[in-house]
This record gives C-alpha cells, sequence and structure tokens, in this order.
C-alpha cells in the first residue's frame, strides 16, 4: 500500500496511536509464560464457534419435527456439513478445555490480584456462559442423549427453593421438554448469549490491555533479588507471533480430531422411550452428574438435591468473589492453591470415576 | 437569596426527576421482557385413562413405556404374572425409567436410581415412589387408570 493511501486512509481512520502504543507495549516474559496463552486460544476457539455457527445456522432448523432431519442433512448431503458440525463440537469442547485452563492458570499465578479483580470476575462470567452455549447447543440436534440431558439439567434448577419450579419453566418454556425448549435454547444460543458474551469479551479484553499480563509473585520476588526486573518481550510483533503459532496449533488439534472423530449424531429424541442406558451428558459436566448419583434422597432431613445445588452455588458464588476473599500474604496465595487443587482433584476424581464406574 | 444557594435543592430535583425518568424507561421496558421470558400456562385436559397395548404380548418379568397423556408412563408385568402401572418419570431428576428383568426392578439410566415392583425408591437417588395407576385389561388390552 502507498504512503498516499496509507495517509489517506489515517486521515479517515485515524488509528496510528493505537498501533504506535501497541509496538510500545511489552508483555511480561519469564518461567510460567506459556500459561498467558489459554486465553489467546479460548478466544481463537470462540471465533471459529461464531464462524463454524453462522454456517450452520444456513441449514438448521430449529424445531421438534425437523432439527434432527436437518442435521442429518447437514452432515450426510451437504458438502463439507459433517466437517463443519464436527468442527463446531469439538470447538466447544477445546473451547471449555482452554477456558478451564486459563481460570486455573490465573488462580496457581495469582493474576487475579489487585488491580485485576474486575478482569477474574468478566472472565469466570465468561467461563459460565461458556457452559451455557454448550448446554444450550447440546439439545439442538434433537437426539435421544441430548433429549435426556436437557431434562436432567433443567430439572435441577427445581430443587432451587420458592422458583424452581418457575426457573425450570423459563428454561423449558414449559413444564416439559418440548419442541418450545429446543425453540427456547436455540434462541439463547444464537442470539442471547453471543450478544451477552461479545459484550463481555470486549470488556475482558479491553481490561487485559489495560492492565497488562500480571506478573506471579513468585517471579516478582525473583526480580526484587536480582539486579535486572522482569524480562520482557515486545507485544508487537513477538507476542503476537507466539499467539499466532498457538493459534495454529489449536486449529491443527481441531482439524484432526474433527477429521478422524466426527461428531455422532445417535438417534432421534423419542420423548416416550426410555433413558438410554449409559447416558452421560459431555466430559465437562461428568463430574457432576456423577456428584449428583452419590447425593443421597436426604441429607439430614432436607433434600439431597436441594443441598447439592446449594454447595455448588455456594462455590460459584465464592469464586466469582475470590479476588476479594483472598488475603494478599504468601499464606494466603497457599491456602488458595491447596483449595484450587482440592476442586481439580474433586472435579477429576469424579470425572474418572464416572468413566470407569458403568452403571450395574 | 442567589442563585448559588438555590442550585444544589434545583441539581437534586433534577437528578430525582432524571432518575425517576430513567427508572421508568427501564421498569417499562424491563416489565413486559421479564413477563415475556415466563412461557404461558397452556391448560391440558387431564389424562385418566390411556390403552398400553396387549396383555399376552406383555411377558413375565418385563415392562413396556407407554405415552399417558403428555408423559410417560411404564407397565410391567411381574415375574408372577401380576400387571402394574407406574408413571415412567424418575422422581429424582425427570428422567423416563425402564424394566430391568436381571434386576427385577424398575431403573433409570441417569443416575442408577431404582424402584421395586411396587415402585418404591429403594436404591439410588430417588426421593419418592413412583406415582402409581391401576390396571385394568378390556379383552386383552391394558388399559391404565389415573386414581383419583
Amino acid at each position: 500500500m502507498g504512503a498516499r493511501a496509507r495517509a489517506w486512509l489515517e486521515e479517515r481512520v485515524p488509528l496510528a496511536d493505537v498501533v504506535d502504543a501497541l509496538r510500545h507495549k511489552r508483555v511480561p516474559h519469564h518461567r510460567y509464560s506459556v500459561w498467558y496463552y489459554f486465553g489467546g486460544m479460548t478466544l481463537f476457539l470462540f471465533g471459529i464457534q461464531v464462524g463454524t455457527g453462522a454456517l450452520l445456522l444456513l441449514y438448521y432448523r430449529p424445531s421438534a419435527t425437523e432439527a434432527y432431519e436437518s442435521v442429518q442433512f447437514i452432515v450426510t448431503r451437504v458438502p463439507f456439513g459433517w466437517l463443519v458440525r464436527s468442527i463446531h463440537a469439538w470447538s466447544s469442547n477445546l473451547m471449555v478445555g482452554c477456558a478451564v485452563a486459563h481460570l486455573f492458570s490465573v488462580l496457581f499465578l495469582h493474576a487475579y490480584r489487585r488491580p485485576r479483580e474486575l478482569t477474574w470476575v468478566t472472565g469466570l462470567i465468561l467461563l459460565l456462559l461458556t457452559l451455557a452455549f454448550g448446554f444450550t447447543g447440546y439439545l439442538l440436534p434433537w437426539n435421544q442423549i441430548s433429549f435426556f440431558a436437557t431434562r436432567v439439567g433443567t430439572d435441577i434448577a427445581a430443587s432451587v427453593p420458592g422458583v424452581g419450579h418457575g426457573l425450570v419453566r423459563f428454561l423449558r418454556g414449559g413444564n416439559d421438554v418440548t419442541g418450545a425448549t429446543l425453540t427456547r435454547l436455540f434462541g439463547f444460543h444464537v442470539a442471547i448469549l453471543p450478544a451477552i458474551a461479545t459484550a463481555l469479551v470486549g470488556l475482558h479484553l479491553l481490561l487485559v490491555q489495560r492492565h497488562g499480563m500480571s506478573v506471579p509473585p513468585s517471579v516478582e520476588r525473583d526480580a526484587a533479588g536480582s539486579p535486572g526486573t522482569v524480562r520482557s518481550i515486545p507485544f508487537l510483533p513477538h507476542f503476537i507471533l507466539r499467539d499466532l503459532f498457538a493459534w495454529t496449533a489449536t486449529l491443527a488439534a481441531l482439524a484432526a480430531l474433527s477429521t478422524f472423530y466426527p461428531q455422532e449424531l445417535g438417534i432421534k429424541a423419542d420423548p416416550f422411550a426410555p433413558a438410554p442406558a449409559g447416558i452421560r451428558p459431555e466430559w465437562y459436566f461428568l463430574w457432576a452428574f456423577e456428584a449428583l448419583k452419590h447425593v443421597p434422597a436426604t441429607i439430614a432431613g432436607i433434600n439431597g438435591e436441594f443441598v447439592a445445588v446449594a454447595v455448588m452455588g455456594t462455590g460459584a458464588a465464592a469464586a466469582l468473589a475470590l479476588p476479594f476473599l483472598v488475603p494478599q500474604t504468601p499464606t494466603g496465595h497457599r491456602v488458595l492453591v491447596w483449595l484450587g487443587v482440592a476442586a481439580l482433584a474433586f472435579m477429576g476424581g469424579m470425572t474418572a470415576l464416572a468413566l470407569t464406574g458403568g452403571a450395574p | 437569596m442567589t442563585s448559588m444557594e438555590k442550585g444544589p435543592g434545583r441539581r437534586s430535583l433534577l437528578n430525582w426527576l432524571l432518575g425517576l425518568w430513567g427508572g421508568g424507561v427501564l421498569g417499562s421496558v424491563a416489565y413486559p421482557v421479564a413477563r415475556y421470558l415466563a412461557p404461558p400456562d397452556i391448560p391440558e385436559a387431564a389424562t385418566l385413562s390411556v390403552g398400553a397395548g396387549s396383555a399376552r404380548a406383555l411377558a413375565p418379568n418385563s415392562g413396556r413405556v407407554v405415552p399417558f397423556g403428555s408423559r410417560p408412563a411404564i407397565v410391567v408385568r411381574t415375574p408372577a404374572g401380576e400387571l402394574r402401572a407406574f408413571s415412567a418419570t424418575c422422581t429424582h431428576l425427570d428422567c423416563t425409567v425402564q424394566y430391568r428383568p436381571d434386576l427385577q426392578r424398575i431403573w433409570c439410566a441417569c443416575h442408577n436410581g431404582q424402584y421395586d415392583l411396587n415402585g418404591r425408591n429403594v436404591a439410588g437417588p430417588p426421593p419418592r415412589p413412583l406415582d402409581s395407576y391401576d390396571v385394568n385389561l378390556n379383552g386383552d388390552e391394558i388399559v391404565i387408570v389415573r386414581r383419583s
């Protein structure tokens, strides 16, 4: 592009100061830097979801009578339809994985500390939104497994005291999981959740840009002892190129998984068939699914379901408020790390139990 | 009284009016949206009885799930040959149960809940027994009837 064209553009779209700021921006570089890339990978996969989701919309029909057949049409008749659907499904799985890895790396590296509390809060809400995307999208092919997963998932809300029944009706668009639920979850999946998520991603990225990357306390301590400060690399082009490398690797993994392990469609949902044996939700809900199996009907006279929902709700609320709850002392940090490890161990253990222990 | 002294009083009145205006606009948008999100109640004629297929075709120690209005019901022939019918909706988290001949129990695949042949919750997480229905025979046809 010639200098005159650039000048013409700059006059109408003045961005030179922004590019200049990015040129001067530097990113800390230390032994834990690799963990910085999971946030970018999650963003990349979000982009993939928007793109493949838009493509699926061209053929998908959100009604109980047509949804299954339209997905069948996409994967059997539309050129590369199987690939687009498979990428959308695999990308959602990888996105949850990357978002969880990002969350725990932020936790273990204590990047939630002042002044980044709101970056943590927006990030955690984005993770919850990602799970909501997964849950609402799961029903859309209208197959047997997703039908019962949605029955179970929405019925969990019934144990919230007072508003439980109204909440279930809000989620299902009626008392039962029917075509009305499909239409409703479709609306959440393609319009309401993306609108909220896009706004929050914008805010999250703005905060990350304004605050810069956090340097872990241990790296800060090491740097304080030595004459030099923490090493850093330029954002443009060094960090961006590394980010692009991570994105390319993600794309390669995604293409390989989607091609060699394409997503099954299963059999069409039948509201009057028994729940199939071996039914289970997506892997990221497996730990909760397995935990629910072990919750007794009543705990000390209280409905067991309610106790489970209360524990999970308290956990989520504590996680949201985490930056404000953790004392900024080495002991506080250590306790948090152990709590994080315990949470990971619990979720990992429950998932392993769900994968190995079949029903009798 | 100077205009400086009048200022704060007028300003707080204006702020109050501005807040009222904003709150009114927000409320007038939020209320219909919230009402719109809650689905309307569609009254459904209560199903009192349904035909549940041939009695002869249902072998001892087996079961069959049939529609009962908008929800599923299960008819079971016990190993002793007796016919029984229950709601097929698991009382735990709303899955549809099935008959397990090897356990001689009604079983829910979702969270491994189990009910005995009287519909009582005997294992796993279900908090309540299954609702039971009466079973009548009309020739060879099983008719299940909601208890009044």
